[in-house]
C-alpha cells in the first residue's frame, strides 16, 4: 500500500500545474482563420458599412464603448494614428460602438477626432457574431476576409502595426 | 483594465434603434412576436449559457443588457426556425465551449466526469482489499514467540492458582 499516496498525489499535482499556468481570463477566440461574420451597419455620419465592401482590403475592426474607460480611451489615439497611417496602403479601420448613448458615442469620436468609420451596434448582433465579451476587442482580418488576429484589451501602435504589415505582406 | 458592458438603460435603446437602419444579414427575420417562441425554451437555452459580462451567472439569470440582447438572438434565431441544440452551437462556434455552463463531455473537459467515478471506484477497491485483509490476518494467528522459559513459570503460577 506504499505505492497508494503517490498514485493518489501526482495525478493531482500535475492537474494543478497544468491549471496554474493557464490563465482563467484569457477566452481564446474559436473564430481564427475562419471567415470574418458578414455585418453591415449605419455610421455615426449615416452612411452604410458592410464587411462585404470592404473584400480584398486588410479589415482593423475595433469594439469599443464610451463608458469603456480607461482602457478605450488610451487606445484611441493609436486607432486614429494607425488608420491615418494606413489608410492608403489598403487597410480600412472600422469602428463599433458597443451598448453605448448616442450622445456619449459622438462625444467620444469628436473628442479623439476619429476619421474612420464607425458604427453603432445596437442590438448586439455583431457583437456576438464576433464572440466580444468585454470592450476594447480588437480584431484583424486579411484580404480574404478571414480572422486572423484578436487582440483584448487596448490596442497599441505597435501591435496594430504588427498585424497589419504581416497581413499586408501576404499575397492578396 | 477591461470592463464588461455596462446596462444601458431601455430608454437608451430606443434611440439606438431609431438610428439602427439595415438588420444583420445573419437574422434573416425582423424580431417576431414573442408569442411565437415558446419562452420555456428560450430560457432553457439561455441557462445553459454563460453571460459573457457577469462569468458566473448564466444568460437566462443575469440582468445585464448583454444577457438581454443574447436573450433576443435565441429567441430570433428559434423564430428563425432553428433547434435549440442549433441555437447553443452558434454561440459555441462564435465564443468557444467557455459559453457552455456545462462542460462538454468530450476532449479534456470529459476528465471532469469522468474522474470522480473513477476515484469513487478506486476508493471501493481499495476499502474492500483492506477489509479483506483485516478479515484474514486474525485467523493465521502468529505462532507466539514466547520464551519457554517464561511458558514454563506462567504454567507452574498457573496450577498454585488452581492448588489453593
Amino acid at each position: 500500500m506504499r505505492w497508494a499516496i503517490p498514485a493518489a498525489v501526482v495525478p493531482v499535482l500535475v492537474l494543478l500545474a497544468y491549471g496554474f499556468r493557464t490563465d482563467p481570463r484569457e477566452i481564446p477566440s474559436p473564430l481564427l482563420g475562419r471567415p470574418a461574420a458578414a455585418f453591415s451597419l449605419t455610421t455615426f455620419a449615416g452612411s452604410p458599412l458592410s464587411l462585404e465592401d470592404l473584400r480584398g482590403k486588410v479589415v482593423m475592426l475595433n469594439f469599443w464603448a464610451s463608458w469603456c474607460v480607461p482602457a478605450c480611451y488610451e487606445e484611441a489615439p493609436a486607432l486614429e494614428r494607425t488608420w491615418r497611417a494606413y489608410k492608403d496602403k489598403g487597410v480600412m479601420v472600422v469602428g463599433v460602438d458597443v451598448q453605448d448613448k448616442e450622445e456619449a458615442a459622438r462625444e467620444f469620436l469628436r473628442r479623439f477626432d476619429h476619421s474612420f468609420p464607425n458604427a453603432p451596434d445596437p442590438r448586439g448582433r455583431v457583437s456576438v457574431d464576433y464572440g466580444v465579451y468585454g470592450v476594447p476587442e480588437t480584431f484583424f482580418i486579411d484580404r480574404k476576409g478571414r480572422v486572423r488576429f484578436k487582440h483584448v484589451g487596448a490596442l497599441t501602435d505597435e501591435i496594430a502595426r504588427r498585424h497589419l504589415d504581416a497581413l499586408l505582406k501576404e499575397p492578396s | 483594465m477591461r470592463r464588461g458592458f455596462a446596462s444601458a438603460a431601455a430608454a437608451v435603446m430606443l434611440v439606438a434603434v431609431a438610428v439602427w437602419a439595415a438588420p444583420a444579414p445573419a437574422a434573416t427575420q425582423p424580431a417576431p412576436a414573442a408569442t411565437q417562441v415558446d419562452e420555456n425554451i428560450v430560457q432553457d437555452v439561455a441557462s445553459q449559457l454563460r453571460c459573457v459580462v457577469c462569468q458566473s451567472l448564466s444568460v437566462a439569470d443575469s440582468p445585464s443588457e448583454t444577457a438581454n440582447q443574447m436573450r433576443a438572438i435565441i429567441r430570433e434565431r428559434l423564430a428563425a426556425g432553428d433547434s435549440p441544440e442549433q441555437v447553443r452551437a452558434y454561440f459555441v462556434e462564435k465564443y468557444g465551449d467557455w459559453i457552455l455552463l456545462s462542460p462538454p463531455k468530450s476532449g479534456f473537459t470529459l476528465l471532469v466526469w469522468v474522474v470522480p467515478f473513477v476515484g469513487l471506484g478506486i476508493g471501493l477497491v481499495l476499502v474492500a482489499i483492506t477489509v479483506r485483509r483485516w478479515s484474514r490476518t486474525p485467523q493465521a494467528a502468529a505462532p507466539s514467540q514466547l520464551d519457554p522459559a517464561v511458558r514454563e513459570r506462567i504454567r507452574r503460577e498457573m496450577s498454585e492458582m488452581d492448588k489453593s
